[in-house]
């Protein structure tokens, strides 16, 4: 059965679209349970996001979910714009070429 | 339980092209970070990029057999490898 129900979809739309920077990750902003969750967060904060955050640990019908919903098979998964942007990898190379702020502030 | 070699076979599989290392970042044959450089990849987004890495190890992702799979991709080999295997 698909992890992905119309439920959940529509929540993942909603959510991707209210907050500019969303954040699928283990943990929360409190307690990140993974390091890549945490270096990921870290870096989009540092960079001036206001990252909304879900953790998938918490709501495990999300976890399998967002990976079918955003075709991406590991976790942390940042979304900018609606859009997603990768997980802590992406984020890092981002942060280090100064893409990232842009992304995060948007216009353009 | 992984090895490095196995993980850079089966990228290999999905990119004959490429330049790949691959190694194991914890000794517990579940945490790897690979370095992937092919021509295949230019013009293409960083997201698209390691779909491509990721494409055939899904199945190892899905089990979870693959925990992490820290990942740097580059259209161009480069002229000195970022690690010793």
């Amino acid at each position: 059965m698909a992890a992905l129900t119309p439920e959940l979809k529509a929540r993942f739309d909603a959510e991707t679209s209210q907050h500019r920077v969303v954040l699928y990750m283990k943990g929360n902003k409190l307690f990140p349970r993974c390091g890549f969750s945490a270096y990921a967060l870290a870096a989009l904060q540092a960079a001036g996001a206001d990252v909304h955050t879900v953790d998938v640990l918490a709501e495990p019908d999300v976890r399998e979910a967002i990976k079918e919903y955003s075709g991406w098979p590991t976790l942390p998964q940042a979304f900018i714009g609606g859009q997603l942007v990768g997980g802590s990898d992406i984020v890092r190379d981002l942060a280090q070429s100064g893409e990232l702020q842009k992304l995060v502030k948007g216009g353009g | 339980m992984l090895t490095p070699e196995f993980i850079q076979a089966r990228i290999l599989e999905a990119l004959p092209d490429a330049y790949v290392r691959v190694r194991d970042t914890t000794g517990g044959g579940d945490h790897f970070e690979a370095f992937v450089a092919s021509p295949s990849f230019a013009g293409k987004g960083m997201v698209q990029q390691h779909q491509a890495v990721y494409a055939p190890l899904r199945p190892w992702l899905q089990t979870g057999e693959l925990h992490a799979l820290q990942l740097r991709t580059t259209p161009s080999i480069p002229e000195t490898p970022p690690w010793q295997p």
